[in-house]
């Protein structure tokens, strides 16, 4: 059990700070600077804080198999893979709920922090603290996504026990082995853990 | 005197509609300069020109005889604006946020500054907790702080009471007799125009009509738009 919550949170968490690492600061130049295509990038990314886990999982399948474009990786069944799925999965809910978040900041600070000497980056840096709330919603939200998720990991990963089986995997083989309380126990855990991490995550908020 | 800014032929357009129109001005280092004019005759989008907040349509706007200044000659300029927008910080993160923009934190300084406008009690308060007067002096204590060698204000004192009017008017008197802070106020306050500047100028849609020193201009107008408008016969 320890096992499959510390491959969970593994797995989860290292996908969580890739997607919040590339995705915070691209969600701000897409508020913040002029973009070329925006409009379409926008819809692109809506569309993809939609995208079905389990179509992710397939493309991610096909990349890595064999024969696939990445096959060289060696990554099937592994947790790279899974963690190559979530971030895919989380990178679209990261960037388009933080470019929201930066687009709410009033426009006219941009303005009265620039005249106070801010440098373009400063201006971002700023304007993202400002909207810290929007952007702690936004990694929350991701985290949520790809946690609670099975579809993505089961394909990529496999659920192979000892290596790459998570707590949603293991929920649904111990629900088709009919075994419902320990289901129910994995699906508590999975309810706790995702309790104590939004905890933490909002947190950050408060500073 | 030493010319500080130089505009020529500046004109500026917003989405094709025309807001400045600007032949010649020179803004001398030292000076306390006021433009007056009614609200919407460009007064505001000339500060934000002198401020490199914004690129003319056309002419040049030169600093320190230059016409592209670098951001160390950009950061001698900063504006306090009509409505300050605050960070969701305390007063003093920020009275201290320009400092900090430079590396240049500095406690003692922010507090002095914070003092300076009756707002020591606050300076560990949510900024956003503060009425419009004390928000105000915040912003003109944000810009203060960084020791400008220009100081633009835009309508710092609108909708203030006269408590927070009297108490601003004359930091700003102090900054610029005192320290020599070059400054350029915007207002549509021909009093207080006329209390605080050496130099006046009425501005009229997007173009100004007169300038010139504060008593020629409220005694001896030239033009006689000037001369309505200080008289209060303009209606606007």
């Amino acid at each position: 059990m320890l096992e499959i919550i510390s491959l969970t949170l593994f797995v989860s968490g290292v996908a969580l700070i890739i997607a919040t690492i590339i995705g915070v600061p691209l969600g701000a130049v897409l508020a913040l600077r002029r973009v070329m295509f925006k409009k379409i990038i926008t819809l692109i990314l809506y569309t993809g804080m939609g995208l079905p886990p389990v179509v992710v999982g397939l493309a991610v399948y096909i990349f890595l198999s064999r024969e696939g474009a990445l096959g060289w990786l060696g990554w099937l069944f592994t947790p790279s893979a899974m963690i190559t799925a979530q971030v895919i999965i989380a990178l679209p809910i990261v960037i388009g709920l933080t470019t929201s978040a930066v687009e709410n900041v009033n426009p006219e600070l941009r303005l009265q922090i620039r005249s106070l000497g801010a440098t373009p980056n400063q201006v971002m840096w700023t304007i993202l603290s400002e909207a810290r709330s929007g952007v702690v919603a936004a990694i929350v939200a991701a985290f949520g996504g790809i946690i609670s998720e099975v579809g993505a990991v089961m394909l990529v990963g496999g659920n192979i026990e000892g290596s790459t089986r998570v707590l949603t995997t293991a929920i649904v083989l111990e629900t088709r082995k009919g075994d419902f309380g320990l289901a129910l126990a994995l699906g508590g855990v999975l309810l706790t853990l995702t309790l104590v991490t939004n905890f933490f995550l909002l947190r950050l908020n408060k500073r | 005197m030493t010319t500080l800014f130089h505009l020529s032929h500046i004109r500026h357009n917003y989405n094709g509609r025309f807001v400045l129109d600007i032949d010649d001005l020179a803004i001398q280092r030292g000076e306390l300069f006021a433009i007056v004019g009614p609200s919407g005759a460009g007064k505001s989008t000339l500060l934000r020109l002198l401020n490199f907040l914004e690129s003319p349509s056309a002419g040049i706007i030169r600093y320190k005889d230059q016409a592209t200044p670098p951001l160390d000659l950009t950061r001698q300029i900063t504006t306090v604006f009509q409505h300050p927008i605050l960070l969701h910080r305390s007063v003093h993160e920020n009275v201290e946020y320009g400092l900090r923009l430079r590396d240049q934190r500095n406690d003692k300084q922010v507090d002095e500054i914070i003092a300076r406008v009756g707002l020591a009690a606050f300076a560990a308060s949510a900024a956003d907790s503060l009425s419009g007067g004390e928000r105000q002096r915040i912003a003109l204590a944000r810009a203060l702080v960084l020791n400008p060698e220009v100081l633009l204000l835009d309508e710092p004192t609108a909708n203030l009471d006269p408590h927070n009017v009297s108490l601003i008017e004359s930091i700003i008197r102090e900054e610029n007799e005192q320290r020599g802070t070059t400054i350029l106020l915007v207002t549509h306050n021909v009093f207080q125009a006329k209390r605080l500047a050496q130099r006046v100028g009425l501005m009229l849609n997007g173009k100004l009509i007169e300038v010139g020193a504060t008593k020629d201009f409220f005694e001896n107008p030239k033009d006689e738009r000037t001369r309505k408008f200080v008289d209060g016969e303009m209606i606007y």
